[in-house]
């Protein structure tokens, strides 16, 4: 967030630069079109959630803004991802870099075999950094973001594999965090945890909101409405709605958002 | 109702036989195990000593003398054998794992049974042809080949397995971190898998260590110390053949013996295996 005193008025007026901006986007996996002309602009600092039913190409359209898509045979991608203003599929675009800059947390927690330590060392481990002192800085202060530090902190050494599963996802968190990527996408992070669970998780996202940019992918329409300020509704591959989540939530415009929303499908 | 009662009874006993049928096919399989190891140590025992496990075989028609070449030399081909094929092992079944759509998978994976099908007299012979020949001597060299030969495809196909078995979540997670492919099969998918590749190597090793056919016409046998890689070394499955088929009693024990040591080495690389593969369990549970 901004943090200037006295504005002048279009300042604060005017929008923010959208942090990611999509233009056109289609995804094809073989013959099935999955993303269809997609065009958002994803605003910094804010928590941008994308509802819709199972199927609806919500998750296929997260993948696509740190490429995860390339690791699926057979799927393409047309239009453009921009990552502040710089087409992320360009082929000179460096996709170690764009994904250390664009974070994911996915549906089912998934911790690597290894310690809590060596699971949240790892990212930046992998971008080179060795000094013991450096890495124990980044371990804790990444625990301490995702809000499992005083659970954790002795037991460092132990398996990862043996902490619950709203533990395992918050280490899932703390370990993106480590590489300090600017864009946090979550595939579904609570769709796998009890209520408890998911609160903490919700109440992480609020505390992270100042310093990244959150989307949110989401079954759980309260999640949505509980925690962003901007909705997409995605329906058959397309984006039929987008707009503040307020909005989107008392006062659609579309009547198929409307009857999502309202509980009669998906 | 009498007939339902009849029906009934029927229905048990049919259960009961089959019960018995399959329990008696399982002890059947359980046999085998048990003759070989009782027949072996009633034979063996007694010419399972020290000096059998630490000299050198005496001339023929003396008896005494030990084995101590042939378990050395067993275990150094093997261990040839083993630095041979695991990197290759390792690396091939990585490969069909992670890349194994491509019509150069297919032919590679297809190959590797066939290979792990090639009767392993038939693989002696050819190692014969390939390094012997050539060399113009037996040799250790040769004998580690032809061993790896048998192992190379079970390791192949183990870590294939083991490697697919990894769930690909753990692939997601460290490329959305921003690793490469390669830094994530060494840091991430090969450790998953490592309990797995451990057991099939065991049991490859376990496998390897009683073959004799492929070590007839390479490693040949050795009734002298020998630790260089171009000539002749002793090894317990053919020095076991050799003893067995000789005239001499005393000979006929100690292959007795040699063939306890044998069993028992492959029974802890196969204890081992199992113990490794319990580790894995833990690990992701």
């Amino acid at each position: 967030m901004t943090t200037v005193m006295f504005p002048r008025q279009e300042e604060a007026i005017a929008p923010p630069p959208p942090k990611i901006s999509t233009r056109n986007l289609n995804v094809y996996y073989g013959d099935f079109h999955a993303i269809k002309d997609v065009s958002l602009d994803i605003l910094p600092n804010h928590i941008t959630a994308l509802i819709g039913p199972s199927g609806c190409g919500k998750s296929t359209f997260l993948r696509c803004l740190n490429r995860m898509n390339d690791l699926i045979e057979g799927a393409r991608v047309e239009g453009s991802v921009l990552l502040d203003g710089q087409d992320v599929n360009d082929p000179r675009t460096d996709v170690v870099a764009l994904r250390r800059r664009v974070g994911m947390v996915f549906q089912r927690p998934n911790p690597f075999p290894m310690s809590i330590y060596d699971n949240v060392a790892y990212g930046p481990r992998i971008h080179g950094i060795r000094r013991r002192s450096v890495l124990n800085e980044i371990v804790e202060r990444s625990l301490r973001q995702a809000a499992l530090w005083d659970e954790v902190k002795d037991k460092l050494r132990q398996s990862a594999l043996a902490l619950s599963g709203g533990q395992q996802q918050r280490l899932c968190i703390a370990r993106v965090l480590a590489v300090e990527p600017e864009v946090l996408l979550m595939d579904e992070p609570a769709s796998a945890l009890d209520p408890t669970a998911t609160f903490r998780i919700e109440e992480l996202m609020q505390e992270l909101k100042s310093q990244y940019t959150i989307v949110i992918v989401t079954h759980n329409m309260q999640q949505a409405a509980r925690v962003s300020q901007y909705t997409g509704f995605f329906f058959k591959g397309e984006l039929y709605e987008f707009g503040e989540t307020a909005k989107i939530f008392t006062n659609p415009e579309k009547r198929e958002t409307e009857n999502y929303i309202r509980g009669r499908f998906g | 109702m009498r007939l339902s009662r009849a029906h009934e009874l029927w229905r048990r006993f049919l259960n009961m036989a089959s019960l018995a049928l399959t329990g008696i096919c399982a002890i059947v399989v359980m046999a085998p195990v048990f003759v070989i190891l009782a027949y072996l140590v009633v034979n063996g025992i007694r010419s399972l000593n020290i000096e059998f496990l630490t000299s050198l075989p005496k001339s023929p028609g003396e008896t005494g003398g030990g084995m101590a070449n042939a378990i050395v030399g067993s275990f150094y081909m093997v261990g040839l054998a083993l630095m041979l094929s695991l990197p290759v092992g390792v690396g091939a079944g990585v490969y069909l794992a992670e890349f194994g759509r491509t019509r150069y998978a297919h032919v590679v994976r297809f190959m590797a049974d066939v290979l792990n099908g090639v009767p392993s007299i038939v693989i002696g012979v050819s190692v014969w042809a390939l390094l012997v020949v050539p060399m113009r001597s037996f040799s250790a060299l040769a004998g580690g080949v032809a061993l790896s030969f048998i192992m190379i495809p079970m390791i192949a196909r183990t870590t294939e397995e083991m490697v697919r078995a990894v769930p690909n979540v753990l692939r997601e997670a460290s490329l959305g971190l921003g690793a490469t492919y390669a830094r994530t099969m060494w840091s991430v998918v090969l450790p998953a898998a490592r309990g797995g590749i451990v057991t099939g190597v065991m049991l490859a090793l376990a496998r390897v260590f009683g073959e004799a056919a492929p070590l007839l016409f390479t490693a040949l046998g050795n009734r002298f110390w020998n630790l260089y890689l171009d000539r002749p070394m002793a090894n317990l499955p053919t020095q076991i053949y050799e003893y067995a088929k000789s005239p001499y009693e005393d000979w006929h024990r100690q292959a007795w013996a040699a063939a306890l040591v044998l069993i028992i080495v492959v029974l802890v690389l196969n204890i081992i295996a199992r113990v490794s593969t319990r580790e894995r369990y833990r690990a992701l549970r």
